[in-house]
């Protein structure tokens, strides 16, 4: 059995043209799903995959696929979200370009599993190439009756659509993507109703990741419990981490999930790029709290970084020296977050424009004793009073990088100069 | 019907009703600013946040609905603090300018922060920005700076009065309230974008800058705009007669009733309250002699309608008077105008339908094709024993030997044009003209007598609906005007029939006995919101 789910055939090459992808193997369970399978036991298969949404959340996707109301007479939506957007993260990027078939496959098996007809792909605007890529394969797909009507001949039909995104981070959050996708401005929604109820144009909805879609032809020609096998206890599969920052070979690798971080840094990245001693580690992503050069020993799965009080978010890590400026790395982390803030609800709109300016002025030495204890307390307000999760995304770093480097801010404030001799970031 | 608790008070519910509904039929207040009930929920202030036992987050409570037992806390530390939180991420680009904004007084930040707030500022940063007074339409005036997007205008333009001019543009930080490109706000219900915005971002043109709001009355009242009579307050300057140009009422609001208006009012209605204080008023009465108009006492001019009105019965009896009284009287006023010159006089030549100068039309909302605040009780009050109709008169009707004509409000020049009003009104030897503002009829009168506006009057209005409400006397009338019921009682008096009405509810009481329309009605059963008198349950006498 393998033990890769997303990059098995394509570690070295790429699948890029459907007939390599057909080479492989590709499309074979696609028949076996449609023909023999009732749209239940798929979801069965994925609920006993244990697969957790790979877009940050970690929500189990065969859960969400079976809250789609099943006696609704309106039109289901699969949406595929590959607005990847988040600071640190290009993994989703990796499979469009090396396998993108894969996620075509786990299109339409997904689609039928929640009964939808219609697929709409979202791309963030800055993936030009990729879009290119996949308004190709989409193409070749309907070639080859893999998306039309009467797929396989089994009578199910699926069209798929590609959408681009105008460039804004909101969009990436699944009801924010909604709107935007409808043609309105990308604002996330309120919670409830939620998408699986009213969605897309108001109809029944899933959203869900690319790598969280291009995992479903593995679990269903492998069995769910082949990619249970893969990971620990609830956190099934592998995951795509890409990992950035002062490593000797950054890049994405698909490693199992519960797989040490010291192993991701120290020998699938190369260990770091100059043996200067590790610093600070973001374990998913910028939104994530930071975790210290002492927290290096935590297992890669989305609990086992929670009970650190992480998150394994969106598999970005971002691996920092000695020689990094924690409070240049917040502002750089801030500055994102207010620039992305939609401005629809007051706690993230008005909160992290405040952030800003507050580390602002203490990266440029202008910091008051007062104001570490601010950033905290804004920090807090803004927690759990938002609509998405932005707020929180803004918050929780300001929050983690404040307490776990306290001194060196104390440091700015103090002294108005940085303790660091060289700054490298 | 799901029951919640609510800071220990327990209420049952209908399905559906969320927290923030429930809360006030409680009378447990729970901030908002982007929440209002006559638009959408946005949930976006982020200021009703509250505690739900067993959620671990807070909710909002504009966007929860109630669920059985469902325990709520508004008054935890955890919510007082994200209140607070809340509102100083609001202020911290506020201007602080209250003592120049014309909101202030009615302010829902300064309300706020004085009950949820009352921190120590700690924004020590340069605030954002922004352009202020910058007009956005005839009516509204707009301060970005001063707003808190709250997007309740964005709601209402495009929920309510669907015109959508206005949209929040850019993002984050930057968001602001803008026009759409080439878009001006202006629809007939602009000016209620100033009653939703909850601070100072939205503010009216006409009425800014004239008078404080704390030297401000409120009378509830009905617009006298069209026949559908939204509900209104009356805003009058009662302590700083120096302000506003000496203007008494300086502005109306709408006022809610569900049946009739629900939270709105149109423009029309609402800037249509400049005639009460307009140098049109009629504050004296005036004889014309010599073709010149002198002032007379009022008593004196009451005199002299007597002694004309006697010496027309005298001389070619009683189809020697005609009498057009207005649908934009009250139902009192029309009431014993109908009873003396009606039934006590026995004249049959009363009729109070003129054509209307500019076939109107309605807008499908509020606005009503009929600009009459009372036709309908017109109707009820003075159609069961004729037909006549004042342009009925002129076409069809033999001439006249009519010589006395008592003409209320009309201005029949607008109406039927100068060389028809000039020929009706040349059948009569003595005109008449008794209203409230002068016009190019009054011009025309022999007598002119002051009543007074709707706004310094008690009584009722009947409207398209047949649904009866009342006005309030907001502020008194002006010089020597008085209500055209009173007026019409010393007409009677003086003739010598015993009128001794004390006050419009009398003659209200009188009418309700007298005309099927009112029956079973009282001033007490109309109250703030009017009722139809066919919804009134008839008491049934069982011992």
């Amino acid at each position: 059995m393998p033990e890769l789910v997303i990059l098995k055939d394509a570690q070295n090459s790429q699948l890029r043209r459907i007939e390599d992808y057909l080479g492989v193997g590709g499309y074979e369970t696609l028949t076996k799903v449609l023909l023999e399978l009732k749209p239940d036991q798929v979801v069965e298969e994925v609920k006993k995959s244990g697969l957790r949404g790979r877009g940050g959340a970690g929500f189990p996707t065969g859960m969400k696929w079976s809250f789609i109301p099943k006696n609704v007479n309106k039109p289901k939506y699969m949406v595929v979200n590959a607005d990847e957007s988040e600071p640190g993260t290009c993994k989703d990027r990796v499979i469009i370009e090396r396998n993108p078939h894969l996620l075509m496959e786990g299109i339409v098996m997904g689609s039928y599993a929640i009964g939808a007809h219609c697929c709409y792909i979202y791309i963030r605007g800055e993936y030009y190439e990729q879009t290119q890529i996949l308004s190709e394969v989409i193409e070749e797909t309907y070639k080859h009756g893999f998306f039309g009507k009467n797929i396989l001949g089994s009578g199910y039909d699926l069209d798929v659509y590609l959408h681009r995104g105008a460039g804004a981070y909101i969009c990436g959050e699944e009801t924010g993507l909604l709107e935007s996708l409808e043609g309105k401005k990308g604002w996330p929604r309120l919670k409830p109703p939620f998408p699986a109820v009213v969605g897309l144009y108001g109809c029944p909805t899933v959203v869900n990741n690319v790598e969280t879609l291009a995992s479903i032809p593995p679990i269903m020609k492998y069995g769910g419990d082949w990619f249970a096998s893969l990971g620990t206890p609830k956190n099934g599969g592998t995951r795509l981490f890409a990992v950035s920052g002062h490593v000797n070979k950054p890049g994405t690798y698909e490693l199992p999930l519960g797989i040490p971080l010291r192993d991701i840094i120290f020998s699938h990245a190369g260990g770091m790029k100059d043996n200067k001693p590790l610093k600070a580690i973001i374990p998913g992503g910028t939104s994530c709290p930071i975790l210290t050069a002492a927290e290096v020993d935590v297992k890669m799965d989305f609990d086992s970084v929670a009970a650190i009080g992480s998150m394994l978010g969106s598999g970005g890590v971002v691996v920092m020296n000695e020689e990094t400026c924690m409070v240049k790395a917040l502002l750089c982390v801030t500055k994102f977050y207010a620039h992305e803030s939609c401005g629809q609800c007051t706690p993230c709109r008005e909160g992290t424009a405040w952030l800003k300016k507050i580390l602002q002025r203490v990266h440029d030495g202008e910091g008051r004793p007062e104001d570490l204890d601010n950033l905290l307390d804004i920090a807090f307000n803004m927690m759990g009073t938002t609509i998405c999760p932005l707020g929180d995304a803004a918050a929780l770093p300001v929050r983690s990088y404040v307490q776990k480097f306290r001194s060196e801010f104390e440091y700015h404030v103090k002294e108005k100069s940085c303790n660091l001799a060289k700054v490298s970031v | 019907m799901p029951s919640l608790t609510i800071n220990q008070k327990t209420i049952s519910v209908p399905d559906g009703t969320t927290i923030i509904q429930a809360a006030e039929k409680l009378g447990v207040e729970i901030p908002r600013y982007c929440y209002h009930p006559g638009l959408s929920i946005a949930g976006s202030c982020r200021m009703c946040l509250v505690e739900i036992e067993k959620m671990p987050k807070l909710q909002p409570a504009c966007n929860t609905r109630v669920g059985d037992g469902m325990v709520v806390h508004t008054n935890t530390e955890k919510v007082k603090d994200a209140v607070s939180g809340v509102l100083e991420f609001l202020l911290i680009n506020h201007p602080l300018d209250c003592p120049v904004c014309d909101q202030a007084g009615e302010c829902f930040l300064q309300e706020y922060y004085m009950k949820f707030g009352l921190y120590d500022s700690r924004m020590d940063e340069n605030k954002i920005k922004r352009q202020k007074a910058q007009p956005i339409g005839p009516h509204v005036i707009l301060d970005n700076e001063r707003c808190i997007l709250c997007s309740r205008c964005v709601r209402f333009v495009r929920e309510v009065s669907h015109s959508n001019e206005i949209g929040i543009f850019n993002r984050g930080s930057h968001s602001e309230i803008r026009l759409l490109p080439d878009r001006v706000l202006d629809n007939n219900y602009s000016g209620n974008v100033v009653d939703i915005c909850p601070v100072g971002a939205l503010t009216d043109r006409d009425f800014r800058f004239q008078c404080r709001v704390w030297y401000l009355s409120e009378t509830d009242s009905v617009c006298p705009g069209c026949s559908r009579g939204c509900n209104i307050s009356i805003h009058a300057n009662r302590e700083r007669h120096h302000h506003a140009e000496g203007k008494r009422v300086v502005r109306l609001k709408p006022r809610y009733n569900a049946e009739v208006n629900q939270w709105w009012m149109c423009d029309i209605g609402r800037y249509g309250y400049k005639s009460i204080d307009d140098p049109s008023r009629i504050s004296v009465a005036r004889v014309k002699k010599d073709g010149e108009f002198l002032p007379v006492e009022i008593g004196q001019a009451v005199a002299f309608a007597t002694q004309q009105l006697k010496q027309a019965l005298a001389t070619a009896g009683r189809d020697a008077v005609t009498v057009v009284p207005s649908p934009r009287l009250t139902n009192e006023d029309l009431f014993v105008i109908k009873k003396f010159f009606g039934e006590d006089l026995g004249i049959a030549r009363i009729g109070f339908q003129v054509p209307d100068p500019t076939p109107s039309s309605g807008d499908g909302f509020l606005l009503q094709a009929d600009r009459n605040p009372n036709t309908g009780g017109a109707m009820a009050i003075l159609s069961d024993d004729n037909g006549f109709a004042l342009s009925l008169s002129l076409e069809n009707q033999a001439p006249v030997k009519s010589q006395l004509l008592y003409l209320f409000e009309h201005d029949l020049v607008t109406a039927l044009g100068e060389a028809r009003a000039a020929a009706f009104l040349q059948q009569f030897s003595t005109v008449i003209y008794l209203g409230s503002n002068e016009n190019e009829t009054s011009a025309l009168a022999d007598l002119v007598l002051p009543t007074a506006s709707y706004a310094e009057t008690d009584g009722t209005f009947t409207n398209f609906e047949g649904r009866v409400q009342r006005i309030n006397r907001a502020v008194e009338p002006l010089g020597d005007s008085i209500p055209a019921w009173l007026l019409v009682s010393m007409l009677a008096q003086s003739l010598g029939y015993g009128y001794h009405y004390d006050s419009a509810e009398e003659v209200f009481e009188e009418l309700a006995h007298h005309v099927v329309e009112f029956q079973d009605l009282s001033y007490e059963k109309i109250g703030k919101s009017g009722v139809k008198a066919t919804d009134v349950p008839k008491v049934s006498v069982e011992s």
